[in-house]
């Protein structure tokens, strides 16, 4: 369950974003909004890195724990862009790895947590791919593998679907949103797609 | 000014001047060169840094070599650095000297004559007392035959140097373009107005240059015999005014119309190889033929001098009062009086400079090397390379490089 | 800890300069105990302006600063305007990039060996067109005016100002303005002068008055190709520092303030050439005049561009001849035989120049790349840069004239005792190395995309392991290129390794410059070839390293 408590963001005095909303386990909120109106920076606060140069108030709690003045990286929340930003430099394979929670000890355990990850994605035998030599639907599914091996508590979505063609959009959506609610992870997605929203089939805000 | 800014203002002012207080502990004991042994075994693990003019490759292998020598032999490591005016370093001990830094300088050997030298004793910046005519080889040098290695500029070296090669002023041309050659300073103000553009001297202060005026001022002035006393001042202008109004009429007929000159003698070298110049001139009468082994002068080139007789002199090794390995110095610079260092000094495809050694005085197996030394097609033997001129005493020097600078210093 | 490197950057790039100038101006007011200056007097300056041609000197760094300037952004702002955009102006820039490596005196070196009356040029036209067999008799190099010195400063000008107008190109959107303004119109020179180059102008504006200052005071090149009787007055500063006569250095350090007051006059005299230049633009696009016919001009800018490149190339070129040639008369085209006896003459002896010349540039850049990751990471880690005031600081080195403070700055470290030492040595060599790895790192750094790095900390990543594992490797390339260029930096140093290095650590640099007074051209050639290809191997280990580690990620060496 993911609480958002009087969110108040401002740019300067003027303010951008104020909401209240509850996601449970499984749920997603959708935040409508043209370009512009801030929904990124709505997840930058949930996620712990808002620019210095935004004042934020307000409370957020995950599954009833305040994570507000957490750290990000302490904080537990996945979060997918509208690009890959599959680490260059590594292969498909290390990209994965990188995820992996450090509790999670021993070379062979972790191997085999990444292997299955690339299975549940259809991509067996890719491990030492570049992720270059991806294709643009591949490089989302490993995306979004990459953020689930991390354990996530709760995913947010920025964009997730708007670079990809309409055919692999649908195809991409069904998939994150079927991996999100086998995990019963609440959902914040912000977009402008119609589509998306529908396809949520949740909450929706307008900003 | 903030308080910050004047706090560092008197913090780098006070650590500027403490350089006058810095105190030094008790004087290092100095070797003395009469137990030789002694000497040799101060000196190993030694680093000598010898100040040394850098401006000739030649020069510089022929110094390498002696590095490699002495280190493999002695264990003595020899650095050269390498200056383009012996005045630096004269320089750098009198900064020590003012700064207290009367032991640990930061030079251990300088290559030095003339007015350096002069400089240096009379302002008692050398190891004393005298230790040249200590020094195991000394019993081969030529004291008899030659004067100037114990008078260097009518100054008495008193053991504070020690020689290692000997220097004659030669001209050199290109026996296949240059067929007239003039025999005396005046007679080179006549050729050079039959052929305008091809002659020119280094600007002093190169010591090149200086020596061309030396030679101009000793066969121009009325009485050469003032040369050998220290320059009389209500006299100086009255007895180089020969010397300028020559220079007057000479320099609109050289290289560049006198408007440049140039740097120094390996430059007047290239510009004989390059066809700029016709007449060039070297301190050292083998200089022609190793830049012919060197393939840095065609081999067309050949030596004169005039029959009136050149300035010639001594090089030395001096060692500042407050080195900080006298020892190794001491070591380099009797290694530099061995038959092996002056044979292959003497060797133009070294360096092609005259021995300071007595031959006569020498085992039958170092005579024999020193025979077999080919001087080179441009050298001239020693019994044609006339008569010696003394060189004039070191003040003749300063005061002709002032009235140069003042008269010439700056083109119009 | 991280909070202490901008402390530690700004310490290093302003205090010896601070300090320096304090050891200058004390002296030059007649102050410096150490050497029997108790009371502040005037007496300094008197002496130094009753030198003879002291003002010929000044005018001479002054000329040549300005002059300097003026063509080489000239030929840069014709050749971009002219040309951004063309396949031909890809195929120049990637010719005119290296250039940059090249250390001035090389460059210089090159210069002086091709436009001697015995230099190449001649040779290659004599006797058979010129029908002469001696070198004609003028004064080139070293000419009086400095015509031979500006030369050489502007062709490596036009390289450093045309790759810093290049990185500030892509940020003023130069497509857009100018196609506004050819469908007004306007000839593609005149469209672009007027709708971006004063954009990009206001972008490169310090790198002009780093060249300003730099040209008004440079001492190396000015050895080898200036004006001789008199010298520019940073060469004649140098001499009277080495004078033996140490009461030279009360009037040399009023010398080195004059050189202050010089680059300042040359810097007040070119901001009203700015606004001359600003007024002159703007009656022009008052006047709506559209040159549409630039045939002429754009052809100008290329052969510009063009020549100084080729000039470089050339000498260079000339250079790596004479190392191989054996004797070689004039006015033979090409050595009678090659040989290579100046390099095997020259290999023992130039050791350990060379020895040193790689430490301090190693040592000097490794210390520069850490200390701007560091101002850098924690610009990513708080989220702001320092802003356009610590740019004007960066660039402080860079615009003070390196003769105004570094005599100063040699005292102060002869009183603490880091004269002629390793450590003093990297120490001034950073103050320059500095400035120029972080220009050089700064822009791929804060252009990388902070998603990556919010992304690996939804993933858990601490900063340290965002910094080790996603930072460092991706840009690796970018921090290698930096180190590269401020290796390249640090081995053209003359004056700060010649001064600091009390000739006790020779690097090339200051063997090749020592050299300049009429060494052998062989062996010039010889140190002057190495001086030039060792920054050369550190852009191919920049270029080669990554290559290699990254030879399977194509996104990481496909781009930038």
């Amino acid at each position: 369950m993911l609480s958002l408590k009087s969110i108040r963001i401002a740019l300067r005095e003027t303010p951008l974003i104020e909401l209240s909303a509850d996601v449970g386990p499984g749920d997603i909120l959708t935040v409508m909004g043209a370009s512009g109106s801030g929904k990124s920076t709505l997840l930058a606060m949930i996620g712990g890195y808002l620019d210095p140069a935004f004042s934020a108030s307000g409370e957020i709690w995950l599954d009833g724990q305040e994570i507000t003045g957490l750290a990000a990286a302490r904080r537990q929340v996945g979060i997918l862009f509208q690009d890959p930003l599959l680490f260059p430099h590594l292969s498909v394979g290390q990209n994965l790895l990188f995820a992996v929670p450090q509790q999670e000890k021993g070379r062979a355990l972790r191997q085999k947590l990444a292997e299955g990850a690339l299975r549940d994605a259809g991509l067996e035998g890719y491990f030492d791919r570049d992720p270059a030599t991806l294709s643009g639907g591949q490089q989302a599914r490993v995306a979004l593998m990459r953020v689930l091996l991390s354990k996530p508590k709760a995913l947010l979505l920025d964009e997730p679907f708007s670079k990809l063609d309409t055919a692999l959009r649908d195809q991409i959506r069904s998939f994150v949103f079927a991996e999100a609610r086998l995990r019963k992870l609440p959902i914040v997605m912000v977009t402008h797609d119609e589509n998306d929203a529908a396809a949520a089939g949740g909450q929706t805000i307008s900003l | 000014m903030n308080r910050t800014v004047r706090q560092f203002a008197i913090a780098a002012t006070t650590a500027l001047s403490l350089a006058a207080f810095s105190t030094s502990s008790a004087l290092a004991e100095n070797p003395d060169p009469a137990n030789w042994d002694g000497v040799k075994e101060q000196a190993r693990g030694q680093t000598v840094y010898w100040n040394a003019w850098g401006g000739s490759t030649r020069i510089n292998d022929y110094i390498k070599w002696v590095g490699d020598t002495v280190s493999s032999r002695y264990g003595v490591k020899l650095e050269h650095v390498k200056l383009d005016d012996t005045a630096k370093a004269v320089a750098t001990v009198v900064a020590e000297k003012t700064a207290g830094k009367d032991e640990g300088g930061r030079i251990d050997l300088i290559w030095i004559n003339g007015e350096n030298f002069a400089a240096m004793k009379r302002q008692n910046l050398l190891f004393a007392p005298g230790w040249a005519d200590k020094l195991p080889n000394w019993a081969l040098v030529d004291v008899e035959n030659k004067p100037t290695i114990t008078t260097d500029f009518t100054i008495a070296t008193d053991g504070l140097e020690s020689p290692w090669g000997g220097a004659k002023l030669v001209f050199f041309h290109d026996s296949n373009r240059t067929k007239e050659l003039p025999d005396s300073i005046a007679g080179l103000l006549e050729w050079a107005k039959k052929y305008p553009g091809r002659f020119s001297y280094p600007a002093p202060p190169d010591f090149i240059g200086s020596t061309f005026l030396k030679q101009a001022l000793s066969e121009l002035i009325d009485d050469p015999k003032k040369l050998l006393q220290p320059v009389d001042e209500s006299r100086f202008e009255a007895d180089v005014a020969p010397l300028l109004a020559y220079l007057d009429d000479l320099h609109p007929l050289m290289w560049r119309k006198g408007q440049a000159f140039p740097k120094n003698y390996p430059d007047m070298r290239r510009k004989l190889a390059d066809n700029e110049l016709d007449i060039v001139f070297a301190f050292n009468p083998g200089e022609a033929s190793s830049a012919i082994a060197n393939q840095e002068l065609p081999d067309s080139v050949r030596s004169f001098t005039f029959s009136g007789g050149t300035l010639g002199n001594t090089h030395f090794v001096a060692i500042p009062y407050n080195a900080s390995a006298k020892a190794g110095a001491l070591i380099v610079a009797n290694f530099l009086l061995s038959p092996e260092a002056q044979a292959r000094k003497q060797d133009p495809n070294f360096w092609g400079d005259p021995t300071v050694l007595n031959v006569t005085k020498l085992s039958a197996d170092d005579r024999k090397t020193f025979e077999a030394i080919d001087l080179g097609i441009a050298t001239l033997p020693p019994e044609k390379l006339g008569p010696m001129l003394p060189e004039p005493h070191p003040t003749w020097m300063a005061s002709l490089e002032k009235v140069w600078l003042r008269r010439f210093g700056v083109a119009n | 800890m991280l909070r202490f490197g901008p402390v530690l950057a700004i310490a290093l790039l302003t205090g010896p300069i601070f300090c320096g100038l304090i050891a200058v101006v004390l002296p030059a007011f007649g102050y410096l105990p150490a050497i029997g200056g108790h009371e502040f007097s005037l007496q300094p300056f008197a002496d130094l302006f009753a030198r003879p041609g002291l003002l010929r000197s000044c005018l001479i760094s002054l000329g040549s600063g300005l002059i300097t300037t003026a063509i080489s952004l000239s030929v840069v702002a014709l050749f971009i305007a002219g040309w951004s955009g063309t396949r031909t102006f890809t195929r120049l820039q990637h010719v005119i990039s290296p250039l940059l490596s090249v250390p001035h005196a090389a460059a210089a070196f090159g210069l002086a060996f091709l436009i001697a009356p015995s230099g190449w040029l001649v040779r290659l036209v004599s006797p058979e067109l010129t029908g002469i067999t001696r070198p004609p008799d003028v004064l080139i190099p070293n000419d009086p005016y400095g015509l031979s010195l500006t030369l050489g400063l502007v062709v490596k000008e036009i390289p450093f100002l045309m790759l810093v107008a290049l990185a500030a190109l892509p940020q003023v959107q130069p497509r857009r303005s100018t196609y506004v303004a050819s469908s007004l119109g306007y000839g593609k020179t005149a469209g672009f002068l007027f709708a971006v180059w004063p954009r990009i102008y206001r972008q490169i504006r310090l790198a002009v008055y780093a060249v300003i200052s730099y040209a008004s005071s440079v001492v190396d090149v000015a050895i080898i190709l200036g004006p001789e009787r008199p010298s520019s007055l940073a060469v004649r500063l140098v001499g009277w520092m080495d004078d033996p006569d140490l009461a030279l250095r009360f009037e040399a350090s009023a010398g080195a303030l004059l050189q202050l007051g010089v680059t300042l006059a040359t810097l007040v005299i070119w901001f009203g050439l700015e606004r001359l230049a600003g007024w002159i633009m703007r009656t022009q696009v008052i006047a709506g005049r559209r040159f549409s016919k630039d045939a002429p001009v754009r052809a100008l800018g290329l052969g510009l561009s063009s020549l100084a490149a080729f000039s470089v190339f050339a000498g260079l070129f000339i250079l790596a001849l004479w190392s191989v040639a054996g004797f070689w008369a004039f006015p033979d085209a090409l050595p009678q035989a090659l040989a290579l006896k100046s390099w095997q003459r020259s290999l023992p002896s130039i050791g350990g120049p060379f020895q040193t010349t790689i430490v301090i540039g190693v040592v000097a850049t490794l210390l520069a790349v850490a200390i701007t990751l560091i101002c850098l990471e924690r610009e990513s880690r708080i989220g702001r840069d320092g802003g356009s005031r610590a740019l004007l600081l960066v660039y402080i080195p860079l615009i003070v004239p390196q003769a105004s403070f570094l005599f100063g700055l040699q005292f102060f470290f002869l009183t603490i005792g880091l004269d002629a030492s390793y450590v003093g040595l990297v120490l001034v060599h950073l103050i320059f190395v500095l400035p120029y790895v972080f220009l050089s790192l700064s822009d791929p750094w804060r252009a990388f995309d902070p998603r990556y790095a919010n992304l690996a900390r939804s993933l858990g990543s601490s900063e340290n392991r965002i910094f080790w594992r996603i930072r460092l490797p991706i840009l690796l390339r970018a921090i290698l290129a930096a180190a590269a260029v401020g290796f390249a930096v640090s081995i053209g140093q003359y004056l700060p390794t010649i001064l600091i290095g009390a000739g006790r650590l020779p690097t090339i640099t200051t063997e090749a410059v020592a050299l300049a007074s009429g060494g052998d051209r062989r062996v010039i050639g010889v140190y002057a070839f190495v001086q030039m290809v060792l920054p050369f191997l550190g852009f191919l280990i920049a270029v080669i390293v990554p290559a290699i580690l990254f030879r399977n990620r194509r996104n990481l060496w496909a781009s930038s």
